[in-house]
């Protein structure tokens, strides 16, 4: 397998009046993990049903009710922690962080603070060029997830939903390493391509199962390697969190919004205090949700309802032998055994059934050519018409016998393209269809031969103006296709008509 | 009044098997016997039909094979979900609350033929040891110096009184940090608290989760080992209930504890303690040695951290699992002012639905587990609860099967009494129960002589985890040589 070895980006730079700052992000990811069940109750965690309906005893708070642990959603937990290289806790506990609210009708959230499932981890996030950023995770820990509060339908109450009460988010924490809004952004979609390759969460953003913290300061350059050199925090600036952002382009509006802010701060002499921030996309901007000392004191203590969660070595590897190929291997395969590019192969590798699509397509055939259809051809296609590739009309068999059909000479590019048409809209078996339709390349030169000829013949006037100026040979070559309904082969065609012009 | 309320559970139990009592017949006497003691204040919600409905098919099961609680009428202390019956806690925040569910003890209880009655009057929230906390008024102890109305003790004091005024013939308690037993003691009757997680949790309103237990409270030792039989067992749905065999309790009483070794622990030997109390622990100590069991005085140093620990762990974890009463989706929630948020909301409802008893516990609670104190107060306090623990477990190394200690300070006070008191002097009442809960014992009290008021004391007995059957026979040992018999006279 190919061994990729990246150099790492250039933070980004934004240049004040007094000079240059840098930019410092660390991320707190929440993933839903993909269960049928909630984290600590059997009900349900299907999206968009009924208000109210998927809630257990225990999800409402109920008195007496005790929260038991899903086995799922912890063998979710340690697959991501394994997917994303990290150390995987054989014991950890559950605490409670206390807090009130209407959605939360414990009172309490149950989550790990001091002993999560997961600990340090790393994921490599490709940024074009060559260029990549290690950025390294701190932790993963399991969590509740709360309700629904809607202000919105009666203008004096409000409105709770408790379906996703409880639902088991994965608490995915880097470390300060990210230093840009596009790496932030990057970093958020390796996270999603991951743990869609692993199965553990859908990444859908939309609604709200990946969400994200952002925490953002800036320095000076050379700061940071102060920081990376003695570990003290300091040297980074103080940060502000802006809370649950679920859209990657929001992601890196706000911090750069936020960035800016600062460092307006900064440079007006002012100081950056430390407090959550929540960004409103339709004016571009952050706002001050609560500031250090208006934070909630969560009250942190362990669950004296739960024991703490032990598991077994030979447990985590059995889901480490489950595991599939994660991207970052299966790109570097398909550069390595189909000789792709480095941008092909990000393409193909970026979503899991497109992967596997193209794997199909390429198997025993030219790779770089059946990246070209899969890429080009059929993405382009499936793209004008908003379909994935689950609902592609042309199987990766079909696709896979055109690109055959070329590989061997039977059609041109050009009527490979007709055939694609065909077998996309009609359907039906790519050999077949040519065969019956007549469609195969003609490489008798016999008969290209007497096409040219009657071309030559039926345009003297043409001839004598190509003897002069070569260049109009292409016109007879075209004349030729023309009359041959484009199943001629293209160099052949060139050659005779070079050859009978004596050019 | 008949004198069928009177019977024993294994008493009732043997005359239904014979076929010589109905359940019918027991569960009249019963609801009877309650109707005429509203002036204990024991029950606070009476359930005659579902008893009589009860009675009824525990008769249609009648026979020799029949299981040991058919057709015996209980009491179910308020602290118990029980389905469509309301289940308050004693607590005006739960006003109108009745659960869609059942606990899982009530469940095993009802599913082996028991007779509900009713519900239990109980400290607020189980936080009290006089039942003067309950939001339906102060319970009232049968037993009575000079017409002063003396306390059952708490916070299961309706149960402790109705199991000793003869209303029903066991009852379900709870106990976090002596509810059960101190309430045995001031009435003369047995309480077990079992090892933590013998029985489940669920469905029992939570007090302190790492510390409550529930038990139960009977005539004797052996319509305790009967109950808790029925009671105990492995809850999936409670994740700290443990997966152990139940053993059969009652074939342990034997009475037989030769060669068993009592430990007698000096540090429960505190100053100030009433010549009384003295002379029945040192009484119960000759009389476990008389029958055969080896004296030993054993140390258990941490014993004097444990009250302070106890009051901080407690607490800290009532105020979290307290925060559900807010109003939102259950129980009362307080009339708000135009204008009013969920803030006031909030406020205005815990402020009027939690008793002060509660809100102080709260709010202390709240205070150890908060930034900056968490270290100081709540891990320390679990520093101290794993070394109180570890005293016992070392002892009990050394080869000691049980441990004797007084179940209480002093007998039953009188009601009110300690109304002005600092509420340490409350707490004081849990000094020798509450070291058990903190390391998940089992204890038991057990009822032995009486004062010179004539007020019934009682010892307590601390086994080793799990082994409540050999516990029980140790009870029943000191039962039997104490023959304590007494009875309140009835004034009600």
């Amino acid at each position: 397998m190919l061994d990729l070895t990246y150099d790492a980006p250039k933070p980004k730079v934004i240049a004040g009046a007094t000079g240059d700052w840098e930019l410092v992000i660390g991320l707190e990811v929440h993933a839903q993990v993909a269960t049928a069940a909630k984290l600590f109750s059997g009900a349900s965690t299907q999206f968009g049903a009924e208000p109210n309906s998927n809630v257990a005893f225990v999800d409402a708070g109920m008195p007496g009710m005790l929260p038991v642990i899903n086995e799922g959603c912890v063998a979710q937990a340690v697959r991501t922690g394994l997917g994303l290289k990290a150390e995987i806790n054989l014991w950890s506990a559950f605490d409670r962080k206390n807090y009130f609210y209407p959605d939360l009708p414990q009172g309490y959230q149950i989550s790990q603070l001091y002993h999560p499932i997961v600990g340090e981890g790393e994921v490599l996030v490709e940024m074009g060029n060559g260029t990549a950023r290690l950025v390294r995770i701190e932790r993963i820990h399991l969590e509740q997830d709360a309700g629904k509060s809607i202000h919105d339908m009666d203008p004096a109450m409000s409105f709770v939903d408790l379906n996703r009460t409880g639902v088991a988010l994965m608490e995915i924490v880097s470390r300060p390493d990210i230093r840009g809004p596009e790496e932030a952004a990057a970093y958020v979609g390796k996270l999603r391509q991951i743990m869609r390759y692993l199965g553990t969460c859908d990444g859908n953003m939309q609604n709200g199962n990946l969400r994200a913290d952002v925490n953002v300061s800036v320095c000076r350059p050379g700061d940071y390697e102060k920081y990376q050199a003695t570990q003290d925090f300091s040297h980074l600036g103080t940060r502000c969190e802006i809370k649950n952002m679920n859209s990657m382009r929001f992601i890196q509006m706000a911090i750069e919004y936020e960035a800016r802010r600062q460092i307006a701060i900064l440079e007006d002499g002012g100081k950056v205090s430390q407090e959550t921030r929540l960004y409103d996309p339709d004016k571009n901007e952050t706002r001050s949700m609560r500031s250090k000392e208006e934070a909630h004191d969560y009250r942190y203590f362990p669950d004296p309802d739960l024991l703490p969660l032990e598991i077994e070595q030979a447990w985590v590897d059995d889901i480490a032998a489950s595991l599939p190929e994660l991207p970052d291997d299966k790109k570097a395969r398909f550069m390595g055994d189909f000789g792709l590019s480095d941008y092909d192969a990000s393409v193909l590798t970026a979503e899991v059934a497109n992967a596997a699509y193209f794997e199909k397509v390429a198997e025993g055939r030219d790779g770089k050519l059946a990246a070209n259809w899969v890429i080009n051809e059929l993405f382009g296609r499936l793209k004008k018409e908003d379909h994935s590739i689950e609902e592609s009309p042309v199987s990766p068999d079909q696709l896979g016998k055109i690109v055959g059909l070329i590989t061997k000479g039977d059609i041109s590019g050009k009527i490979a393209k007709d055939l694609f048409e065909i077998i996309y809209t009609e359907g039906g078996d790519p050999e077949e269809i040519v065969e019956a339709r007549g469609m195969k390349q003609v490489t008798d030169t016999g008969a290209i031969e007497a096409a040219v000829d009657a071309v030559i013949a039926e345009n003297p006037a043409q001839v004598e103006k190509a003897k002069a100026n070569p260049k109009l040979a292409g016109w007879f070559v075209g004349q030729v296709m023309k009359a041959t309904g484009g199943k001629a082969n293209p160099a052949a065609v060139n050659e005779l008509v070079t050859r009978k012009l004596g050019l | 009044m008949s004198d069928l309320t009177k019977l024993t559970i294994a008493a009732a139990r043997d005359a239904m098997r014979k076929g010589e009592l109905t359940s019918a017949d027991l569960t009249e006497a019963c609801l009877g016997a309650i109707d005429e003691a509203g002036a204990l204040n024991a029950f606070v919600h009476k359930t005659p039909e579902i008893a009589r409905e009860q009675a009824k098919a525990a008769d249609a099961r009648r026979g020799a094979d029949a299981p040991s609680l058919n057709g015996i009428p209980l009491g179910i202390k308020d602290l118990f979900c029980t389905k469509g019956v309301p289940s308050q806690a004693a607590s005006n925040i739960l006003e109108g609350f009745k659960p869609e569910y059942e606990s899982t003890v009530t469940t095993q209880l009802f599913a082996g033929g028991a007779v509900m009655l009713g519900k239990l009057n109980m400290d607020e929230f189980a936080m009290g040891s006089s039942n003067e906390t309950s939001c339906y008024g102060d319970v009232v102890n049968p037993w009575k110096i000079d017409d002063r109305n003396l306390t059952p003790g708490g916070s299961s004091g309706g149960s402790a009184s109705a199991v000793a005024a003869d209303l029903c013939l066991g009852a379900t308690g709870t106990d976090t940090g002596g509810s059960i037993r101190q309430p045995a003691a001031f009435v003369g009757i047995t309480g077990i608290k079992p090892t933590y997680g013998r029985c489940s949790r669920w469905g029992i309103v939570a007090f302190a989760s790492s510390l409550d237990q529930a038990g139960p409270m009977t005539k004797d030792v052996r319509d305790a080992a009967i109950m808790l039989q029925a009671m105990a067992g492995h809850d999936p749905k409670d994740s700290t209930s443990a997966d152990i065999p139940v053993p059969d309790f009652e074939a342990a009483l034997t009475g037989d504890i030769r060669g068993k070794t009592i430990g007698i622990p000096k540090e429960y030997r505190m100053d100030g303690m009433p010549a009384e109390i003295e002379k029945l622990w040192a009484d119960g100590t000759a009389m476990l040695r008389d029958a055969g069991a080896k004296i030993v005085d054993i140390s258990l140093p941490h014993t004097k951290y444990a009250l302070p620990a106890y009051y901080v762990i407690a607490p800290a974890e009532a105020s979290s699992n307290l925060a559900r009463y807010d109003g939102v989706r259950f129980g009362h929630r307080a009339k708000l002012a135009h204008g009013d948020g969920i803030t006031e909301m909030y406020e205005k409802t815990r402020a009027e639905g939690f008793g002060h008893e509660v809100q102080r516990r709260v709010m202390i609670g709240t205070y150890v587990l908060s930034a900056g104190f968490y270290d100081a107060y709540y891990n320390r306090a679990r520093r101290v609860r794993a070394l109180i623990k570890r005293d016992f477990d070392q002892v009990f190394e050394a080869g000691v099967d049980a441990i004797l200690t007084p179940a209480t300070p002093s007998s039953a006070f009188g009601l009110g009494e300690m109304a002005e008191a600092d509420p340490i002097q409350m707490y004081l009442n849990d000094v020798f129960t509450v070291t058990v809960n903190l390391a998940g014992l089992p204890g038991i009290a057990v009822p032995t002589g009486l004062d010179a008021k004539g007020l019934p004391m009682g010892l307590q007995l601390i086994g080793r985890p799990w082994e409540e059957a050999d516990l029980l026979n140790v009870a029943y040992s000191l039962e039997r040589a104490a023959g304590f018999v007494a009875k309140p006279a009835r004034w009600w």
